[in-house]
């Protein structure tokens, strides 16, 4: 978690299982965090898509659907940024080597646009530990 | 035509095009995401309704797995030869659809009215 003096106003370290409605719940609390902030709509849209990508991600993905595995959620939050971590059990992956989901070739793929769209709607993305730790981070826009 | 009671989508006719409404304001969870696009294709493939429009001004929020659903649904309209558009597509969601470049992919259309005009 970050190691800098912000003074957060809320924060949350959670470890749950394996399960994309425990997630969400967390999800719902962290969003509820800045709708008392009074973000704007675009920006807990926007982190509410990231976020939710990346729980997909850890999920599906990072712990291949195995209910035996577990998420670590870890969220702060205070007026002006919210930092976000999430991490899983899987082996990881290296964020350079997905294709580009807008090429013209890949566009009629189903799947493929999660980091994509973290990317857009969040001020910093960041992988860790060979991809299993995502680093999210939106500053608000004054 | 075979007529088909849905859980996720509220249909209804507008001469020879299928308005389609979503139910549910966020389309997330992984159960549900699912059912929603078993819904849709059976409009096309066990429906064979050939000319849709997908109305999404009730929806707050979609997930990539959502559009993933739309993918497969836009493929297996083409395939049919029918024609999909979609409407009502508010700002955030609009955005996803211009970053992901998926507005290229799809018609899509300010509002009911013009994607009706449009077909």
């Amino acid at each position: 978690m970050p190691t800098s003096n912000q003074n957060w106003t809320w924060q949350c370290d959670r470890v749950i299982a394996n399960d994309a409605v425990l997630g969400r719940r967390l999800l719902d609390d962290l969003l509820g965090q800045l709708e008392t902030l009074h973000w704007s709509r675009r920006e807990i849209f926007g982190v509410h898509l990231a976020v939710d990508e990346a729980l997909v991600n850890a999920i599906h993905h990072g712990n291949a659907d195995d209910t035996a595995k577990r998420v670590q959620f870890s969220a702060r939050v205070c007026p002006t940024k919210v930092h976000i971590e999430i991490v899983d059990e899987g082996p990881g992956f290296d964020p350079d080597r997905l294709p580009d989901p807008t090429a013209p070739e890949r566009l009629g793929c189903p799947g493929g646009r999660g980091v994509l769209l973290m990317r857009a709607f969040m001020s910093h993305v960041e992988f860790r530990d060979r991809g299993s730790r995502v680093v999210l981070e939106k500053e608000r826009s004054m | 035509m075979t007529m088909t009671a849905y859980r996720h989508l509220e249909v209804s006719q507008v001469g020879d095009v299928s308005v389609v409404r979503f139910l549910d304001r966020k389309i997330v969870e992984d159960v549900n995401i699912q059912e929603l696009g078993q819904e849709m294709f059976r409009l096309v493939e066990a429906d064979g309704r050939e000319r849709l429009l997908l109305d999404f001004s009730t929806v707050d929020f979609l997930s990539s797995a959502a559009l993933g659903k739309l993918i497969t649904l836009d493929k297996k309209m083409k395939a049919h030869g029918g024609a999909l558009k979609l409407a009502g597509i508010r700002p955030e969601i609009y955005e996803v659809f211009a970053i992901t470049k998926l507005n290229r992919l799809f018609d899509i259309r300010r509002d009911e009215a013009e994607a009706l005009a449009a077909f």
